[in-house]
């Protein structure tokens, strides 16, 4: 199969599902033909399809997300691509209040499918203000779901999935992930929301990974097999709804669980999950569930600063040998 | 004016279900009836009127928590509307909503939102939506003087403005934002002067003089259905009770407000189609005692309605269609 990276792979997505369907256009800032967005995963789709779908906007996140509200209710799939994470922030009344609740504070008349991209992630010194991962923010908001791929063939699936959806979907990404490689078919997929994907089965341990961190997992799982120790790994691949099952199933063959993830730990992602396998699967844990995620700090600046908060594959080989002895 | 006699009456038909309906509303919650709060519209009628008046029924409007009006302006049926604000099922939003929001899509009134201001941007959204399918709906969009201090309305004006949107943007300034003077909030007098930071025609008309909004809303419609964007009109109005259910208003000065009470904008403009002689006394006793029953029915409805059942609050989150393969 073709190798393609992850930002084309993104890219083929929404040129596929822009040519496949006319009620679907993209906005966001300079994701136009004058930048191409930030990660230049919308380069050439102002060229392909006009301004008019591949709108630029002003710098104004509260209003991109109002506005694709506004078009989904009336008719059209907008994808809103806002350029980093941390900056969700300012658009959280029309993400929080307004797009998760539309459809259920008017009883069902109306449906609200937005697609709203944005990358998270530490690790390109960039600190504070564009690194964090607030997927758990979204996670406890009633009415979104989330899709977070770790992978190019992921990313093309889950975002046709996303566009296609009659639900918001909120589509997080990885800084870190846009230049790696992997299978991509050419021909048209999706990926059901709410599947994960064992990216390696093992008897030991169970780590679950999302995003970038799937990546450190693996790598770890290749040191720790050296050492005789056999790795399970599962990619949730969607936080909402969360693939429980997968998890189960995974844990009551390993009796073990390390959660990884690139959150800040206190009420993180780690937690909810955590708390889903003590209610579902206690009994069948033969060690306590280790979380390994970022200290409760912002993202700090200086390199060896933040390469000491962002989990890697010693603190993850680490948390698995507190469990696996 | 070229307004037809029959479009005359029915208008002042409207106002009067308004100002009926909101009393039996205020009535029933004295009655332990309505749970929760009710923010008013008395007082106010002559802008939802006045602007609707020149909307078809495909055309869209966004509305407030002060919102009642809106949607009998715009249509909706009253004893759904009451229904809803009583929590019960048969309501606009099957109870999930209540009077802060109502929405009824089948006449084009897209929610009312009580998160102030936040309305603005779904309103360009759907003004958009428009522009994409290539329509000539247009858009009103309700807000209070309160809203234009909100980040949403600069963003969301502008938006509209450099995409050239068909939305009317209709300021109700009612002088108060809860127990906020306007004064005391902002240093110009009239909200309409924002419009020159973005570039489109801003109009303050006295907004308890129905056809006054009716002629600037008509100039407004006209120039967004041609694709010429958007207008600030600013109505200066005032509410007849305190913000909401249990506010006397003792921030109002007695004078001021037995000086708007003079110009009640029913009132009003029955005198006036009195004297253009379209209408007589006894048809307007006609009119109001059709009216007062219609209210009684809708009121009838709402109680005798049931209530949802507790489960029923788990339904309405998703819209369930599947991925389209």
């Amino acid at each position: 199969m073709r190798q393609i990276t992850y930002r084309d792979a993104l890219h083929e997505a929404l040129r596929e599902e822009m040519l496949r369907d006319k009620t679907v256009f993209v906005l966001g800032e300079d994701i136009g033909r004058y930048w191409h967005g930030a990660f230049k995963v919308t380069k050439g789709l102002a060229e392909e399809f006009g301004d008019e779908r591949v709108r630029d906007t002003p710098i104004s996140e509260s209003t991109i997300i109002g506005v694709a509200a506004g078009a989904a209710i009336t008719g059209m799939k907008p994808i809103a691509e806002i350029m980093f994470g941390d900056l969700s922030a300012l658009a959280m009344d029309q993400i929080a209040n307004q797009v998760a609740k539309l459809r259920y504070m008017f009883g069902g008349q109306t449906k609200v499918p937005v697609v709203i991209r944005m990358p998270f992630g530490a690790g390109v010194n960039i600190a504070a203000h564009h690194s964090q991962s607030l997927e758990a923010w979204f996670m406890h908001v009633p009415g979104l779901k989330i899709a977070m791929p770790s992978t190019p063939y992921d990313a093309k699936g889950l975002l046709k999935t996303a566009i296609r959806e009659d639900n918001p979907v909120m589509f997080f990404e990885h800084k870190l992930l846009y230049p790696i490689e992997g299978p991509v078919p050419e021909e048209d997929y999706t990926i059901p929301l709410g599947v994960a994907d064992v990216k390696m089965e093992g008897e030991d341990v169970t780590i679950v990974a999302t995003l970038y961190m799937v990546h450190k997992a693996l790598a770890a799982a290749k040191t720790l097999s050296k050492e005789g120790i056999d790795v399970e790994i599962i990619d949730p691949r969607t936080l909402v709804p969360l693939d429980k099952q997968a998890i189960v199933n995974s844990v009551k063959k390993t009796g073990r669980i390390v959660i990884v993830t690139e959150d800040c730990k206190t009420a993180g992602v780690s937690a909810e999950i955590a708390a889903m396998v003590a209610e579902e699967a206690l009994d069948y844990l033969d060690a306590p569930i280790k979380r390994v995620a970022e200290p409760d700090t912002p993202i700090p600046f200086s390199p060896p600063l933040e390469q000491f908060v962002i989990p890697n594959e010693k603190s993850i080989i680490k948390a698995v040998k507190e469990i696996v002895y | 004016m070229n307004l037809e006699k029959e479009k005359l009456v029915e208008m002042y038909r409207k106002m009067l279900e308004i100002r009926h309906f909101e009393e039996k509303a205020f009535e029933l919650y004295g009655q332990n009836l309505v749970p929760g709060t009710l923010h008013l519209y008395a007082g106010q009628e002559a802008v939802a009127v006045g602007v609707c008046a020149n909307l078809r029924k495909e055309d869209y409007i966004t509305s407030t928590h002060r919102g009642h009006g809106h949607c009998i302006a715009k249509g909706a049926q009253l004893d759904r509307i009451m229904a809803e604000i009583l929590g019960k099922k048969r309501g606009y939003c099957k109870g999930k909503g209540g009077s802060m929001h109502i929405a009824d899509f089948s006449v084009g009134m897209l929610g009312a939102t009580a998160v102030v201001g936040a309305g603005i941007p779904i309103a360009s959204g759907a003004g958009l939506s428009i522009k994409l399918r290539g329509t000539d709906q247009v858009v009103a969009c309700f807000f209070g003087e309160g809203a234009s201090n909100q980040g949403t309305f600069h963003e969301g004006i502008n938006m509209a403005a450099i995409w050239a949107l068909p939305v009317v943007f209709v300021c109700e300034n009612n002088l108060y934002a809860m127990g906020t003077r306007q004064s005391r909030v902002m240093l110009i007098e009239n909200v309409a002067d924002r419009a020159v930071a973005y570039g489109i025609p801003g109009v303050t008309v006295d907004g308890n003089d129905v056809l006054a909004v009716y002629e600037a809303t008509h100039e407004a419609v006209k120039r967004a259905r041609e694709g010429k964007g958007p207008t600030l009109i600013e109505c200066k109005t005032y509410r007849r009770k305190g913000h909401s259910r249990f506010d006397p208003a003792t921030y109002r000065p007695k004078e001021e407000v037995e000086e708007w009470l003079k110009k009640d904008p029913v009132q009003r403009f029955k005198t006036k189609l009195l004297e253009m002689k379209i209408l007589t006394e006894t048809k307007a006793a006609k009119i109001e005692q059709d009216v007062i029953s219609a209210v009684e029915k809708a009121a009838k409805f709402a109680i005798g309605s049931p209530y949802p059942a507790p489960e029923e609050a788990l339904e309405d989150m998703y819209a369930l269609e599947d991925v389209k393969k």
